[in-house]
């Protein structure tokens, strides 16, 4: 960028310190660049390339919150670079941007996510009920706005991986990356356990497969979200109850047995829902009780029921 | 000679936004070896920033509409330029695109009755907009994602694509590229190409488009034969953000008007009602009063001029800027704040209060926008057949922002995102038969791979040259400044002497670092293609001598007759060239040749003598 469009706003300099490396190391390199009014930290770092390092590695594309490219960790902080402006940093003092620390480096602030678009690849599939004489008349489902609008907060993300680079569970423990879905899937999964149209049950899979029993809900997830989707109180609470319903109750587990049901029947709902989470968790209001069609989710609710032995640390959230 | 990986399938899709997706779940539904590759990681294509919705006449709202209707909205939005039977397909197919997402988990605002709700949104006559809030292209985009994912579609990401390969005939092969993570390269081949890489909107300083926006599609397609056109025709999105400086050019959605929304100037007045062009002049509102009552009931009154057709919004906030009108920061001002309650406008609106909250501490609800013009799509693109979207080059379909002609000189908004769920599925469609059909080993020519690889590394072996950054900085300022909303021919012939100085300069780049991640290199293996469409658009502009949608000729400023009749044809000598020269051809052998217009059958003619 050229010296004309650098219009100082208060005036003076700052001091953006900024990671360099690669898989093998690196170190924090500082820039100093004249301050300019109303930008982001994504800003600076594009005037840094333009003048200063032109070969700083940083992954973005919309620059406006919506595609989830330009995660980092600014002042220790996970962040959206675009979304980060710089009057809200404290004045005068260096500002540290760092790549996301649970993912592999590739080179400077560019981490390797493809651990996220793996796990995508597990998490069985939208399966939708087929439509009704008066659906396929009208030309499409009908559904109500009440009920899709628990499944569209979840529809929001992003998928900047802000809540799985702060995750305790992979953050701090890299062999669970192999067993641990991460508050991203977890949110992919209860949208799709609340979506008015799936019949998957995907409940025992949430638990044997995807971990869900090593969240302990301390809401960090929820607290970086950029698109503030209420990940731990909307989505892994209610999860962590249906999948909890699921191994106990033992009339339950013999109903699906007998009546090879997928998802609860409302009677199942009403008698576990209310009592049985905190008070900010919506109870359970959708219709169930439609045969499950033949794929992977059905054949694991046939299962016998699966042992107990990661219960305790589900304790906190039941 | 330079290592490289090899991969090979049936068809390869290049640009993975809603155009390449839909393609690829199309042509491996038929049973196709497919391959997506894209420039960035999967879900983060500018589909993504797509915000009011998708336009399709599904008539849940209003029973009166029609694919006929939306056809001929979709005509007179582009000024009659448009390829006819693209506009056709597309209106008549995009309900069933859209109820097709809702069968792969798509969730929809819905209207009372159950079904998928529709917005009012510029130059459609009925409320035709299905959406999700203002995060349509984000729930669309995941959804093909989703949906490829489940079916097992091969994703190559962070892949740059450098040049499309072709056999001894000429028919394309395939592609090379490197993957920008680890800056090694790589080759597919393929027995058919889609190319579904989106726009060009980043070669202008204001633009709503992301860095990808560089125009990969267009010139790749060109420089292998296919030619281009209409690329004089730009869209300068009438609202984009204004201030602060570094976010200039991020859009404000058009369902911000949609949903009752209005244009202010200095003076508080809705200026809009000054501008009402004559061709719209029976179905506008003539007053406040008349326009307010169509928002509840479109029977009640005539449409509002704040939702006349991007192209005649954007002139007028042009105009009223320079007659010293203008906000503060050069824009003017966006109302809803006065217009509808604050929870109205966090839920109809949530992106855009978020957007501006944050970025700009304007908050929505009680204050007014600041907005102005920003480069926002390009209509013209690569010449298709409109049923199977083949090139002129064989081996080579494109769909999407790539493509051209469906929009002909302008583009109602809510008409991309259909757009490429139609033709996306009819290039999946068209380059699975082609694969199908193709007979004989496909094989790749080494000099091309070679040549391509050469050209792409030496700035690397060169010391103290050009700055990439700085040499796309100045392409923007010259084509903001020259080739910007207002045109007029002497700044055209010199931004023409520009973009050869800036190309000249390109062949002398040096880069510093390893190819690893290096976003300098990046930026200079795309520059190629920013400065090929850039002529392209300054060539069609200096030929068009007439103003017509998103192309406006101050020294030309009505449209002529004649000049609806033809497209401005661009390619290049390449064309006939199978002898396997590769890196960057000398765009300055690009000609623009006007050719007819296809002609539109009597019947569907008749539909604009109806609506006399």
């Amino acid at each position: 960028m050229a010296e004309e469009d650098v219009q100082p706003g208060a005036g003076g300099e700052i001091t953006m310190r900024l990671w360099r490396g690669d898989e093998t190391g690196g170190e924090f390199a500082d820039y100093v660049m004249p301050a300019v009014e109303g930008e982001v930290v994504l800003d600076v770092i594009h005037r840094v390339q333009a003048t200063q390092a032109p070969d700083l590695a940083c992954r973005w594309n919309c620059k406006a919150g919506k595609c989830g490219s330009c995660s980092a960790e600014i002042n220790g902080r996970p962040s959206l670079m675009c979304m980060t402006r710089m009057d809200t940093l404290p004045p005068g003092e260096t500002v540290t941007v760092a790549p996301m620390r649970t993912f592999p480096i590739l080179r400077d602030l560019v981490t390797d996510v493809s651990y996220n678009y793996e796990v995508a690849k597990r998490i069985p599939p939208f399966n939708p009920r087929a439509k009704t004489e008066d659906e396929v008349e009208a030309g499409g489902y009908r559904m109500q706005q009440i009920d899709v609008e628990r499944s569209q907060e979840f529809r929001k993300c992003i998928e900047c991986f802000l809540c799985q680079d702060v995750c305790h569970v992979i953050r701090d423990h890299e062999e669970n990356k192999t067993s641990f879905a991460g508050p991203r899937f977890f949110a992919r999964s209860a949208e799709l356990e609340m979506h008015p149209l799936d019949v998957n049950d995907r409940r025992q899979l949430l638990q044997e497969d995807q971990g869900l029993g090593k969240c302990n809900i301390t809401k960090c997830c929820t607290e970086v979200c950029p698109e503030h989707i209420k990940i731990t109180d909307n989505a892994i609470i209610p999860l962590k109850e249906r999948a909890v319903d699921a191994k106990y109750d033992p009339i339950a587990w013999l109903g699906r047995k007998i009546l090879n049901r997928s998802k609860r029947t409302p009677a199942e709902a009403a008698a576990t829902s209310p009592a049985s989470g905190p008070a900010a968790v919506q109870p359970d209001v959708e219709v169930h009780g439609i045969p499950v069609p033949v794929g992977i989710t059905a054949k694991r609710a046939d299962a016998p029921a699966p042992d107990m032995t990661d219960t305790t640390e589900d304790a906190p959230a039941v | 000679m330079a290592e490289y990986e090899t991969h090979d399938f049936d068809v390869i899709i290049i640009g993975a936004g809603g155009a390449g997706l839909r393609a690829a779940i199309e042509a491996r539904s038929m049973g196709l070896r497919t391959a997506l590759v894209c420039k960035s990681l999967l879900g983060k294509a500018h589909t993504v920033m797509a915000e009011g919705g998708v336009a399709a006449a599904l008539r849940n709202v209003y029973d009166e509409d029609s694919w006929q209707v939306h056809f001929r909205d979709t005509m007179r939005g582009g000024k009659m330029l448009n390829n006819w039977r693209m506009a056709q397909l597309h209106a008549q197919e995009s309900p069933d695109r859209v109820r097709e997402l809702e069968d792969w988990g798509a969730l929809f605002d819905r209207t009372e009755d159950g079904l998928i709700l529709q917005r009012d949104f510029g130059g459609h006559r009925y409320a035709r907009l299905a959406h999700i809030g203002d995060l349509t292209g984000l729930e669309l985009i995941r959804t093909l994602q989703q949906k490829a994912v489940a079916d097992g579609i091969e994703v190559f990401m962070e892949l740059k694509v450098l040049r499309l390969l072709h056999d001894a005939d000429g028919t394309v092969s395939g592609l090379v590229g490197y993957w920008r993570p680890s800056g090694e390269f790589v080759v597919f081949t393929a027995k058919a190409v889609v190319m579904a890489t989106g726009g060009v909107g980043k070669s202008w300083t204001y633009t709503s488009n992301s860095w990808e926006s560089t125009g990969d599609g267009h010139a790749m397609s060109l420089w292998a034969g296919a030619d281009l056109i209409d690329m004089e025709c730009v869209q300068f999105h009438p609202t984009g953000m204004v201030w602060p400086l570094s976010v200039r050019g991020i859009l404000v959605t058009e369902g911000v008007r949609g949903d009752g929304g209005v244009l202010r100037n200095s003076d508080g007045n809705r200026f809009m009602f000054d501008y009402i062009p004559p061709m719209f002049a029976a179905e506008t509102a003539d007053s406040e009063e008349e326009g307010d009552k169509w928002y509840d009931d479109h029977s009640a009154g005539r449409r509002p001029p704040e939702l006349l057709p991007r192209d005649e919004v954007a002139r007028s906030i042009n105009s009223e800027v320079k007659a010293g009108r203008g906000s503060p920061h050069g824009g003017v001002f966006l109302d809803i704040a006065s217009r509808r309650s604050a929870e109205d406008i966090r839920r109809r609106l949530p992106s855009m209060y978020h957007q501006f909250k944050e970025l700009a501490g304007v908050d929505i609800t009680a204050e007014a926008m600041e907005v102005g013009p920003t480069c926002h799509y390009i209509m013209g693109g690569v010449r298709v057949d409109a049923d199977s979207t083949a090139t002129t080059a064989a081996g080579l379909f494109a769909a999407g922002e790539v493509a051209g002609g469906m929009h002909g000189a302008n583009r109602l908004g809510g008409n991309s995102l259909s757009d490429l769920l139609v033709f996306g599925r009819r290039a999946g469609v068209g380059a699975a038969e082609f694969a199908s059909a193709r007979t004989g080993t496909v094989s790749v020519d080494q000099g091309q791979v070679d040549a391509a690889i050469s050209a792409a590394v030496e700035p690397f072996e060169r010391e103290n040259g050009e700055n990439p950054y700085e040499i796309q900085h100045d392409l923007q300022s010259t084509m903001q400044s020259l080739v910007g909303i207002i045109r007029t021919g002497s700044e055209l012939d010199e931004a023409i002497g520009k973009l050869d100085e800036l190309e000249e300069r390109a062949g002398r780049i040096s880069l510093s670092g390893g190819r690893k991640y290096n976003p300098g290199w990046n930026l200079a293996t795309d520059l190629p293609s920013m400065l090929t469409v850039s002529r392209c658009t300054t060539l069609g502009a200096i030929n068009r001598k007439e103003s017509r949608g998103g192309h406006t000729r101050d020294d030309f400023p009505k449209p002529v007759e004649e000049m609806g009749k033809v497209n401005f044809v661009q390619r290049t000598p390449n064309r006939e060239n199978a002898d396997g020269v590769g890196g960057t051809p000398s765009i300055g052998t690009i000609t623009a040749t006007p050719e007819p217009i296809l002609v539109m059958p009597d019947d569907l003619k008749a539909l604009f003598e109806e609506a006399k």
